[in-house]
């Protein structure tokens, strides 16, 4: 029992069961059925206020800065030349202007040549009557040349490899090199929208450089709202 | 708690005292050339009277360091001057740099170098100090490790410190695309392809990053808000938390320094 008596001086607040109703807990200006008091209930509205006051601002502007993400670039169908320009063993280089507004930076080359079955065994398609590979390499994203002895496509940043078909040979790019859609339009071989594909040439939405697009790759690089097609 | 004894306050240097009178000198009337001479001193008293800003600077220039202090400590400074003088030279920079893609950015840089009075030296601070800056970076953060400095109750400030590492770091890549030549478009191409193979998110950020699917119009105009706006009040911000901490905390003594073996010197100052 002399244990017992020991008793904390200051009660526990944590032990009592407060009221819920602001009348019970005897506080000034208390009124019937009233469970919020009014000091809370300031600061609650000015916190709220305050919420409202700073995502005005903050909301627009951080739509603004992630907005990029979500709109959809339009597609414009680019000149390469004639028809007759193209042989189908052999490529043949070709500027076009990818991104208009950034001068000579916009340009990009295009190797084209005809489609030729005999190497090409791809699915044909309205669209690739005409073969145009990217020259942006899918390891870092450097520009590639068509080598003609070696028949290779070769990059000069860190000595990836491509063959014929645009499908890595060696060095450290991760897919083949990716593609654009062509057509045909009164004699003209046109250049449209780039496409990637994987190691068996199977067509994917456009990635972008150093993303494997085989097995589990496609899952963890996914297709962005920004150049869907 | 018993109470710890407090300490006395920190002497006040004596080129800060004030001389005592001398006597016979004006015959104890204040001439104008004490009053010129007492100007300054009035001045910063108006100030002090008001803010009390003087405990402060107090606090923060006239602190205990520990013996064995050495010209390691002083590497943090030289960062911040680094940064300062990249702060400095960025704004005049900034009045003569154009943001556009189609070929004046690359112009106005070539105009600052070759045409602008002491424009070359200038930019030459700028784009050479931001190599001193990263260095001077990871000496610091090289000390800080190496003498132990990151321990409690540190580990905050080196917390801080990291992000500021890190906003260095975009600040250098977004400062490297802005002269806008061949090398600048590269490295940030190959760069923006090496924020796109993080997995999931990383197409995404890059999308964020250079505002669109490619390399567009926008990016640059994006990269240089970044450069000058976004980043540098930042690090502004962060170092005054870093200096803040540095100055609460007290700094380290270097680890070879052993703990004093006189008993005297333990004993509590009644």
């Amino acid at each position: 029992m002399a244990l017992l008596d020991i008793v904390p001086a200051v009660s526990d607040k944590h032990s009592e069961q407060k009221s819920r109703y602001t009348s019970d807990r005897l506080i000034p200006g208390a009124f019937e059925g009233e469970t919020v008091t009014r000091r809370r209930f300031m600061t609650g509205t000015t916190h709220a206020a305050g919420a409202i006051a700073a995502s005005s601002f903050l909301l627009p502007a951080l739509g603004f800065a992630i907005g990029p993400i979500f709109k959809q670039v339009p597609l414009t169908w680019k000149t390469a030349g004639p028809t007759d320009m193209f042989p189908d063993n052999n490529y043949v280089p070709v500027v076009v202007t990818l991104t208009p507004g950034i001068g000579e930076a916009g340009k990009s080359t295009v190797y084209v040549r005809k489609r030729n079955p005999s190497i090409d065994t791809d699915r044909p398609d309205l669209n690739t009557s005409y073969i145009a590979i990217s020259s942006r390499c899918a390891h870092a994203g450097c520009p590639v040349r068509w080598v003609d002895a070696a028949e290779r496509f070769i990059c000069p940043c860190h000595g990836g490899v491509y063959d014929l078909l645009g499908r890595r040979v060696g060095g450290p790019p991760v897919r083949p090199l990716d593609r654009f859609y062509t057509r045909v339009v009164d004699g003209l071989v046109q250049i449209g929208a780039r496409y990637s594909v994987n190691s068996e040439l199977q067509r994917f939405s456009p990635r972008n450089p150093g993303e494997p697009i085989d097995g589990l790759g496609q899952y963890l690089y996914p297709s962005r709202p920004s150049i869907r097609r | 708690m018993p109470k710890m004894p407090k300490l006395p306050a920190p002497p006040m240097p004596s080129a800060l005292k004030a001389p005592p009178p001398r006597p016979g000198h004006g015959n104890g009337r204040l001439t104008a050339a004490d009053h010129a001479k007492e100007a300054g001193m009035n001045v910063v008293d108006w100030v002090d009277e008001r803010t009390s800003l003087s405990g402060g600077a107090r606090w923060m220039m006239f602190r205990k360091v520990p013996k064995g202090t050495n010209w390691f400590y002083t590497l943090g400074s030289a960062t911040m001057f680094a940064f300062l003088s990249q702060a400095v030279t960025g704004v005049f920079l900034a009045m003569f740099y154009k943001p556009d893609p189609a070929g004046g950015a690359y112009e106005s840089i070539r105009h600052v170098t070759n045409e602008v009075f002491l424009g070359q030296f200038v930019r030459g601070m700028h784009k050479w100090g931001s190599s001193v800056m990263v260095i001077l970076v990871f000496l610091h953060m090289g000390r800080t490790f190496f003498f132990g400095a990151y321990k409690y109750p540190r580990e905050l400030n080196w917390v801080i410190g990291v992000v500021l590492l890190i906003l260095t770091m975009v600040m250098s890549l977004t400062g490297y695309l802005l002269p806008f030549d061949q090398r600048a478009y590269w490295a940030t191409v190959v760069a923006n392809n090496i924020t796109a193979t993080g997995p999931l998110l990383g197409p995404y950020l890059s999308d964020f990053l250079q505002a669109g699917p490619e390399f567009g119009a926008t990016t640059l105009s994006r990269f240089y808000a970044i450069h000058m706006m976004l980043i540098p009040g930042l690090i502004a911000a962060l170092i005054g938390a870093h200096l803040y901490l540095v100055a609460k905390l007290g700094t380290t003594a270097p680890p070879w320094l052993k703990a004093e073996k006189n008993a005297d010197l333990r004993k509590v100052q009644a």
